[in-house]
């Protein structure tokens, strides 16, 4: 048996959207910007996509523009932002210390260029982090606010809407506005992202984790926030991201949003198949803490803290076993870093080395995770044996 | 094995029957080195035999918290010095635990390094407390 427990890192296509872009390599392979037939047709389908999404986001379609990924949507939204302000003093940016590193290195990124000074807030032992904290954060020259939507190491849930009406009343005080921008990713597939709701200005979502391909995201604009150009060239995208569309990934990233929508009823499922996790293996394994909080959690993801043994040995360990989960997030794997969001919640380099994420999709059974249980419950002991520290007097 | 590993066959041999586990009673020396930030920890037991001003390590053992190539590099170590006259155990470099392992990937070298600091780490040990027992 193999069982797939690494969905926060990436989903596979799903059939429907698989069969649903398929013409758009073969016969409807226009380019969208050519007069002719084959170009127009591509075209609609680009629009079409447009407007299921704009649907879904609750936004006008003149407010999506698709990008290469997630990482380039947070890249354009945060770089764009700074770069096509005109502000008196230097730009400041509040983020937090457990966003992605696409925002979290663009801040950085912006910083060394003497572009804009950043503030890394850091989550409460829940790993959220608390409205107030942003708001004692700024000051005059405060032009944005990114904070992600769900936290994609341990799926804590940021309180966005409670941040974006936050500052909704702010900017009504205020000569600079301030742009609210949320990396929305691990979210789309399971809560509310009506762009009205949350109350922000820039959210970022890509494709691959919600059944579409790597290789497509997307940045919601909204209408009259100026943003510069991160990619330059012709005037796809309405003039802000340069290259010719990836029609059938685009095709592709409209299905699968149209899906979410029909495919509501099993979030329940995950919920509960997520919740029976949690709670076997914390009865099952000795020393194993949940890392988060365990109500304010999106539904696919949980990650857990081992005491006395390291996360890789335990990822490698269960891989040979069967089953895929992951340390940390995917795109930290090759560093050597220990998690940076576990350490920022609870400080202790034990917990961020000795830290392992699950995470589920709509597809996931109960006899998936009672196979993973029962394996890990194997693997833990074993590596236990190893460590030094375990049962130490 | 079926899967595709980021590590050799060999690596994979020792993470998953690692070679000399455990705890010594009564060693000679014991090392501790490496830290939670870099993701591991060795602890190295050797008892070392002394006879006619020759010193041999007639065993080692170890336990380790880390990565799979940490483990690995422990068990391999261990089983190269086991034996060994410790003037010539103490030749031994971290290139060659690594070669030893079929190489380690670059982001992992540095688990190598650590299993020969061990090693250091343990001789210092059993140097100190032979020099107490003397005074």
């Amino acid at each position: 048996m193999k069982v797939y427990l690494d969905y926060a890192a990436t989903a596979p296509t799903k059939k429907e959207v698989f069969l649903a872009m398929e013409p758009y390599f073969k016969a409807s392979f226009g380019n969208p910007s050519s007069i002719h037939e084959c170009g127009q047709s591509a075209r609609k389908a680009v629009d079409n996509a447009r407007e299921k999404i704009a649907k879904f986001l609750n936004c006008q379609t003149s407010e999506i523009v698709f990008t290469g990924c997630g990482s380039e949507a947070d890249n354009q939204a945060i770089t764009g932002l700074i770069s096509g302000l005109r502000t008196v003093g230097k730009p400041h940016i509040i983020t937090s210390a457990i966003e992605h590193h696409a925002v979290i290195k663009t801040c950085q990124d912006l910083v060394k260029r003497g572009m804009a000074t950043v503030i890394y807030l850091k989550p409460n032992r829940d790993g959220i982090i608390e409205p107030q904290k942003v708001k004692s954060a700024i000051n005059s020259d405060t032009v944005l606010v990114t904070i992600m939507y769900v936290n994609n190491e341990i799926g804590t849930i940021q309180p966005i809407r409670e941040i974006g009406k936050m500052l909704e009343k702010i900017n009504q005080n205020r000569k600079q506005r301030i742009y609210f921008h949320t990396d929305a990713v691990q979210a789309a597939e399971y809560l509310p992202v009506d762009v009205n709701y949350l109350h922000v200005d820039l959210l970022t979502l890509a494709g691959h984790k919600i059944g579409a391909p790597k290789g497509i995201g997307l940045l919601y604009i909204r209408k009259g926030t100026i943003l510069r150009s991160i990619i330059h060239g012709g005037e796809q995208e309405m003039g802000l991201r340069a290259g010719t569309e990836n029609v059938p990934y685009i095709v592709g990233l409209g299905k699968a949003i149209e899906l979410i929508d029909k495919e509501q009823i099993s979030v329940e499922k995950v919920y509960k198949l997520r919740d029976y996790f949690i709670d076997q293996i914390i009865k099952k394994i000795p020393e194993v803490y949940l890392n988060g909080s365990r109500d304010i959690r999106a539904p696919h993801i949980a990650n857990f803290y081992f005491k006395d043994i390291e996360g890789e040995s335990i990822v490698l360990s269960m891989d040979l076993e069967g089953v895929a989960c992951s340390t940390g997030s995917a795109c930290t794997s090759q560093s050597l870093e220990p998690s940076r969001v576990i350490m920022s919640i609870y400080n202790n380099a034990w917990r961020s080395a000795g830290s392992v994420r699950f995470s589920l999709s709509k597809n996931t059974t109960q006899r998936e995770l009672d196979f993973a249980i029962t394996k890990l419950t194997k693997v833990v002991e074993r590596l236990r044996q190893i460590s030094p520290y375990y049962n130490k007097e | 094995m079926s899967i595709e590993s980021m590590y050799n066959k060999k690596i994979m041999d020792h993470f998953l029957h690692p070679r000399n586990l455990g705890e010594i009673k009564n060693p000679s020396g014991v090392g501790r080195v490496g830290n939670p930030v870099c993701g591991d920890v060795m602890e190295l037991y050797i008892k070392i035999n002394q006879k006619k001003g020759h010193e041999t390590i007639t065993d080692a053992k170890f336990k380790t918290f880390g990565c799979g190539a940490a483990i690995a590099s422990s068990s391999m170590m261990t089983e190269i010095i086991k034996g060994k006259p410790l003037k010539e155990a103490l030749k031994l470099t971290n290139k060659a635990v690594a070669d030893a392992l079929d190489g380690l990937p670059p982001v992992k070298r540095h688990c190598s390094v650590l299993a020969r600091e061990a090693l250091d780490d343990a001789v210092k040990d059993w140097k100190n407390s032979t020099r107490s027992h003397k005074n």
